[in-house]
């Protein structure tokens, strides 16, 4: 599920060939390891940032891309091609213990500085109060826990993680199956059209349903949004949807299942062409219905599937920012986790609560990480 | 549910068209049902930024039907209008974030992943393995402390700035794709390369890396879609300067002045949307590998 179609390998990576000589150790050669792999990355941020006309307001855009573009395919490779050449100069069992870190070390260095020292950096800020300036203890953590304002944020995030992935796995399941017993032609053109919303950006869907959640009060003009049409057609007083409480959380969720449906779809009908016909076949003359054969056949043999694209939704609604920034900017009891976080670190310009906000949001999926490095792990001792 | 028993137990006895047919429309109605719900939303969206700025105040999408023929209903004025506010602008400066942000971290992941795939080092498979757990960290821890960085170094509001950060983000999701693909490659090749002389730079410039054009291209178009339709990263790293500001930092801002920008939100959003459609419809075989592979991305 997680990797790209491969063939399978016939050994073990972990035993390549390629393992020359013993590895060599000491500090020495520890020392140029990491130089090594500092050098790239240096070199990188000074091209990019000692230089003033990368920064220069007036310079021509299209010049700098194509700076950036010598530089971030050619330079890069030439930085990492002269590395090369310097490892060769080495003493031979020093090369060997060098030369992998030239590969692999500016990826790693910029790892670490961009996640590692980061998360690290966070998860001490959110022990220090609103401007950085002390220690104060659990104090940030504890607010987000009793006050009500953060309480609602959590609740609303749990409920979004509750909602959205079972609506958007339940509905992408069962439009891969109907659509699956169609015509070919029918069938990729109606999957192409539920899917095309993931390639709109969160932003732009909020624009999109801008137009269906619209509402004017009575004598403001007519209704432009296509919901109040439908209900006031009806009989209905217009309703300002998006500050309806407690339900205008669920119209906002509306517009995440929107995007992820294609996603979730897309995946399941290929997994639910991936079950075998003799199965299915066996099921239908034991005299099992379509329902039936659904639930007991095709279900179970795509349920490893199903879990992944649900925990792969998960992430994505825990994290859900924009929808609600641009809609209703957290206000009328719509606030999320991901949205208050920055709320409080942009707005509110409180550094303490902002960080403990993003480190619930991380703590949070620490099972499914811990899950994924042992999916990974047996995966690798498959191989 | 009772309709697809029947249609079912009749299929089993030899199969009268009558209910099989009927289940086929029900099958139908639900597809379309659904496609329906899909679609509406962004059609509407459509045929409002394609309608004069007064109608499209004045009343709903739908209404343009009562005068399809009116060619004077009929405009492409606002989206001249909104290319001219800065959306052409934005527009520009979309791309130049795009395209470094893009090719920047395959440069650097390549190199890696062949390392953790073809190469023997202490400390590979922790390494490897924190990569892993990389790909869920969320977005969210990194930027306090970046920003705080980068407003010391006054690089915040730059190219270069966000290009990094989005290398960086992007990082453990191609190393994790490149890896897995090139340590699957067939190992004998490697092997006769290595007989024949190759050195690590060899194998991997000439071998390795043009065999994983495939695997390439999914992430590339993965990151495209990815920073294109990016709003945090922008917002917090380029921000509203409108010399930097990107598509979706400007579609916010202006669905933030609400009614006095209605007639404008529509055209503009599609200006946002046209190019990742484009690689969407060409390009979507290799979109939906990149989102199968890429789907646990932090």
């Amino acid at each position: 599920m997680t990797t790209p179609p491969v063939t399978t390998p016939d050994e073990p990576v972990t035993s390549t060939p390629l393992r020359e000589l013993e590895q060599p150790g000491g500090l020495g050669v520890w020392a140029l390891r990491i130089a090594t792999a500092l050098v790239v990355p240096v070199v990188i941020v000074v091209f990019f940032f000692a230089f003033g006309f990368l920064k220069d307001e007036e310079a021509n855009k299209a010049i700098q891309v194509l700076v950036a573009l010598v530089v971030g395919i050619g330079g890069v490779w030439a930085l990492y091609w002269g590395m090369d050449r310097l490892v060769d100069r080495l003493p031979l069992k020093a090369g060997i213990g060098v030369r992998p870190f030239a590969f692999v070390g500016p990826a790693l260095v910029l790892l670490a500085f961009y996640l590692v020292y980061p998360a690290i950096n966070t998860t001490i800020i959110s022990f220090q109060d609103a401007r950085s300036e002390s220690f104060v203890g659990f104090d940030n953590y504890v607010r987000i826990f009793t006050e009500s304002e953060y309480l609602v944020s959590l609740r609303n995030s749990a409920i979004w993680v509750l909602v959205v992935p079972l609506a958007a796995v339940g509905i992408g399941l069962a439009f891969a199956t109907l659509a699956d017993k169609l015509g070919r032609r029918i069938e990729s053109a109606t999957k192409s059209l539920i899917f095309l919303p993931m390639a709109i950006s969160f932003v732009g869907a909020s624009v999109v349903w801008t137009f269906v959640y619209s509402f004017r009060p009575e004598g403001f003009g007519d209704q432009i949004g296509i919901l109040n049409a439908i209900w006031t057609s009806i009989g209905n007083e217009a309703t300002n949807w998006l500050a309806q409480r407690p339900w205008n959380n669920l119209y906002l969720m509306v517009i995440l299942v929107w995007l992820q449906t294609g996603f979730s779809m897309v995946i399941l009908s290929s997994a639910v062409k991936g079950v075998p016909e003799e199965l299915l076949e066996a099921a239908r003359i034991d005299g099992a219905t379509e329902w039936q054969s659904f639930w007991r056949v095709v279900f179970p043999s795509i349920f490893s599937t199903v879990v992944v694209v649900w925990t792969t939704v998960v992430i994505t609604v825990w994290k859900v920012f924009d929808i609600v920034w641009v809609m209703t900017g957290g206000r009328e009891g719509t606030q999320v986790v991901a949205q208050q976080m920055v709320q409080e670190f942009f707005t509110n310009r409180n550094n303490g609560v902002g960080a403990a906000l993003a480190v619930v949001l991380f703590v949070a999926v620490v099972p499914i990480l811990i899950l994924n490095v042992r999916r990974f792990r047996a995966e690798e001792a498959l191989r | 549910m009772t309709t697809t028993s029947e249609a079912a137990a009749t299929t089993e006895t030899g199969a009268p068209s009558g209910p099989r047919a009927s289940r086929r429309g029900l099958i139908y109605l639900a597809v379309t049902v659904i496609v329906a719900l899909w679609t509406i939303p962004s059609f509407g969206l459509l045929i409002n930024s394609l309608r004069d700025p007064r109608s499209i105040r004045a009343s709903g999408w739908w209404s343009a039907f009562t005068d399809v023929f009116d060619s004077a209903a009929w405009t492409l004025e606002n989206y001249r209008v909104v290319l001219d506010q800065g959306f052409g602008n934005a527009f520009a400066n979309t791309v130049a974030v795009s395209i470094p942000s893009v090719v920047i971290p395959i440069t650097i992941a390549a190199f890696a992943a062949y390392a953790f795939a073809w190469m023997e080092f202490p400390g590979r498979n922790i390494l490897f393995v924190t990569v892993v757990g990389l790909l869920v960290v969320p977005l969210q821890m990194a930027l306090i402390p970046i920003l705080r960085i980068y407003v010391d170094f006054d690089v915040n509001g730059t190219f270069p700035a966000v290009w990094l950060a989005h290398a960086g983000f992007g990082l453990p999701l191609a190393v994790y794709l490149l890896r897995n693909y090139m340590g699957s490659l067939p190992k004998s090749i490697v092997e006769s390369a290595k007989i024949d002389g190759a050195d690590h730079f060899a194998i991997f410039a000439r071998l390795i890396l043009p065999l994983s054009v495939p695997v390439l291209a999914s992430f590339a178009i993965f990151q495209f879609l990815w920073v294109w339709n990016d709003y945090l990263v922008a917002l917090v790293f380029l921000g509203n300067d409108p010399s930097v500001e990107v598509l979706t930092v400007s579609l916010a801002t202006l669905a933030g002045r609400g009614e006095g920008a209605l007639n404008l939100l529509p055209a503009a959003a599609f200006v946002t949307m046209v190019l990742p459609m484009v690689v969407f419809f060409s390009l979507q075989r290799f979109f939906v590998r990149g989102l199968t592979a890429g789907s646990v991305k932090g």
